[in-house]
């Protein structure tokens, strides 16, 4: 199997490279033909991978295939070098089969767009980043990956660079995640001090030697790397880039902005879920970040109404969600959903997309109304979509959201403050994407005249990815039900060899086992079934019965209103806080130090140089006869001092 | 027979005014004149050594002066007209274009 593992990046790169270097002169079938084998091919690549290694004993999951050194000085040793274990072949699918679909998808959505080859050149130099990182064997190949991922989002959110908006949100996006990949390196470093090797199998198995367990050294090295995490899965304080990142074409946000880059924060955890385990204080962090960036990005969406937007503080919300999990030992869930988010919101945001599609590229949902008649695939798919993240039973999001909420709950590193913060959350989730779906799709039309006779379903080469996702949306949570149910859960049993957490988790389950505890897990999950009917019975009434309460509800609370809907104020503040001083301040160095004294010193030489010479030019009159005597006054000068000196 | 003092004295007379009329004259060609006589107070120096020590080489280096000489003032008479034809003038203050 590890003869044709580098096949599954290097697909999408050699994609990337015809695409690339042919820019402008491929046609377009040419170029969507490309883009999309590429990533196909390697999609069938790693479902290949996945039943290889499924055939393999669960001990012996762990296939690495070493292409090259890459750094060999004195100690440090780095190869590029692949590593497939049930972990990374959980991502490479959702990367791929989720990835493909939204290719497929954006050959209808870009079609109208003159910049076709650079879209989907960027679009498979993205899926080879990412899958560089997943795949890497050690730190810093997945480093490579981290900032190649980086790149892409920076170009593809600036995409459209001639909108002033958009290549501003692509500098914030890519200096804030510049802040968090800071903390990644230094985490790295700490690591390689310590351990001597970057190398994920070799670091995991000598970690419990080399560094005390709950030590101060383990808990900076994993607060570091979850700082690392926070920039590039959005999370508080770094969060603030996501939403203006929207800028973006909408595949770009389904892909990089919802499905796959913004999860690399949560596989990277998982990934080294042994040195987490050793740092209470640095779970413990990642935990309360992660439930407070849940509740605080859901209330956030409650007020915006950029349908765009709404989706993506929704994310920034679910993947708080993931780090509530893995703030809680709970790795496995966390991953899960992960992988069930990537379905369903990716999902949404291609439904999104669809709708911005139809509505001749008006996000605002005050100006939709009643699409289900124009847009029934639409409807439905995004429908479905919703209901999974709202966490209805039955779909994906019901199982992952449920399991996280029950390890907050019942983990040994879990507490009831963070449930309480997450069980609030999925009534908010379902809250605002019921309103959502509400304000799109139900209701009065209130769009203009114009863009009405414009409305049109999407054609079949976005309608059919969306109802690929839509069927993975409903089963794909099946693979991971609770215990309570009374059947082995497949994912957690899947990814069991990489989550060295065994210990941890025997415990939960003979916690859950007890009969008491059973009964307290069916109770939670009736009690956020319930609560998630409430809130989407809520947002019926107030934006498809009443729509004139939701107005006067409003009213009362405007100091709440505006507040929400300016997003807290955060990018005001961090304007203040930051940007303004770090602003000033290079203003300072530039206009200060840089042109007065640096420039000045040097400019102040040159200037004296050349008055000096303004002065001696004078010497040079024209008269011959000046310049005879002064050459005989210096003949007669010289014979004087050989005479006479 | 004469002492060599006094073609050297003879010479050094020469060159002074060969000197001082470079350095005074206005007119180019009395100029060129004088810079003539100092290369022919060299050439008598050359001359009274030669005489003086009994051993050609000097008269062998003045013949060689005068005729560098010849083809320099050739040389120097061809530009004197060529600038007199644009500047219409043989005052060497007027000659005075390479300037700052």
């Amino acid at each position: 199997m590890a003869d044709y593992l580098f096949w599954i990046p290097l697909l999408p790169l050699i994609g990337f490279l015809i695409n690339g270097l042919l820019l402008g002169k491929l046609p377009r079938p040419v170029v969507s033909a490309v883009a999309c084998t590429s990533v196909g091919a390697s999609f069938v690549l790693s479902l290949l991978a996945f039943f290889d290694l499924k055939a393999l004993d669960p001990a012996a999951r762990q296939v690495e295939q070493v292409l090259f050194t890459w750094i060999a000085a004195g100690t440090f040793h780095v190869d590029v070098a692949f590593l497939l274990d049930p972990l990374s072949a959980v991502m490479i699918l959702v990367v791929t089969g989720v990835g493909f679909l939204i290719h497929v998808y954006s050959t209808g959505y870009m079609h109208h767009d003159k910049d076709f080859g650079r879209y989907f050149a960027y679009l498979n130099l993205f899926t080879f980043s990412m899958l560089t990182l997943v795949l890497a064997n050690n730190f810093l190949l997945m480093f490579v990956g981290w900032e190649g991922v980086g790149l892409c989002s920076y170009l593809l959110i600036g995409f459209w660079y001639h909108k002033k908006s958009a290549s501003d949100a692509g500098k914030k996006a890519f200096i804030v995640n510049r802040i968090g990949d800071f903390g990644f390196l230094l985490g790295m470093f700490i690591i390689f001090w310590q351990i001597g090797s970057l190398e994920f199998t070799e670091v995991m198995a000598k970690a419990p030697v080399m560094f005390a367990a709950g030590g101060g050294l383990i808990t900076a090295a994993c607060l570091l790397m979850f700082l690392g995490a926070t920039g590039k899965s959005a999370q508080i304080p770094l969060y603030v880039w996501l939403p203006d990142a929207m800028e973006g074409p909408t595949p770009v946000s389904a892909l990089i902005h919802a499905a796959t880059m913004v999860t690399a924060g949560v596989y990277m955890i998982a990934r080294s879920n042994v040195l987490y385990l050793m740092a209470p204080d640095a779970l413990m962090v990642v935990a309360i970040v992660g439930a407070a960036t849940a509740f605080f990005a859901a209330t956030i969406g409650l007020a915006q109404n950029d349908i765009k937007r709404v989706l993506a503080y929704s994310t920034v919300s679910q993947l708080g969600y993931m780090f509530l999990a893995c703030g809680v030992a709970a790795f496995t869930a966390g991953i899960f959903h992960l992988m069930t988010h990537a379905f369903f919101k990716a999902l949404l945001f291609l439904a999104s997309g669809s709708v911005i599609h139809a509505m001749s590229n008006e996000q605002d949902m005050r100006k939709m109304g009643n699409l289900r008649k124009y847009l029934p695939i639409t409807y439905w798919t995004m429908l479905l979509a919703t209901l999974a993240i709202s966490g209805i039973p039955g779909f994906s999001g019901f199982f992952s959201k449920d399991e996280i909420l029950w390890k907050s709950f019942s983990s040994q590193y879990g507490h009831w403050a963070l449930w309480l913060m997450g069980f609030v959350t999925a009534g908010l989730t379902a809250f605002y994407m019921f309103r959502l779906i509400y304000m799109t799709f139900h209701g009065k039309e209130r769009m203009d005249s114009h863009t009405r006779s414009h409305l049109h379903e999407s054609p079949r080469s976005m309608t059919v990815p969306l109802m690929a996702l839509a069927v993975l949306s409903v089963i794909g949570g099946f693979v991971g039900m609770p215990h309570i149910f009374g059947v082995a859960n497949l994912f957690e049993g899947w990814l069991a060899p990489v989550m060295h957490s065994k210990g941890h988790e025997a415990a939960a389950h003979a916690l859950a086992s007890a009969g008491g505890d059973a009964g307290m897990e069916w109770g939670l999950m009736a009690a956020s079934v319930a609560l998630v009917l409430i809130a989407i019975f809520a947002a019926r009434h107030f934006y498809n019965k009443k729509p004139e309460a939701a107005t006067a509800l409003a009213d009362k609370m405007t100091g709440l209103k505006t507040t929400l809907a300016n997003k807290y104020y955060v990018d005001e503040i961090y304007g203040a806080l930051v940007v303004r001083p770090l602003v000033n301040g290079s203003l300072f160095l530039w206009k200060v130090i840089d042109v007065v004294i640096i420039d000045g010193f040097i400019n102040g030489l040159a200037v004296i140089g050349r008055d000096a010479s303004e002065l001696l030019r004078f010497v040079q009159g024209g008269r011959v006869r000046n310049y005879a005597t002064v050459f005989v006054a210096g003949v007669i000068v010289l014979v004087a001092y050989f005479i006479f000196g | 027979m004469v002492p060599i003092h006094a073609f050297l004295l003879l010479a050094v007379i020469l060159f002074g005014i060969g000197a001082f009329g470079v350095l005074i004259s206005r007119n180019i060609i009395v100029m060129f004149m004088s810079v003539e006589l100092m290369l022919n107070a060299a050439n008598m120096v050359l001359i009274a050594f030669s005489r003086a020590l009994g051993i050609v080489d000097g008269h062998v280096f003045v013949f060689l002066v005068l005729s560098v000489a010849a083809a320099e003032a050739a040389v120097g008479l061809a530009m004197i007209i060529t600038i007199y034809r644009n500047r219409e003038t043989i005052n060497i203050d007027r000659y005075n274009l390479l300037k700052w």
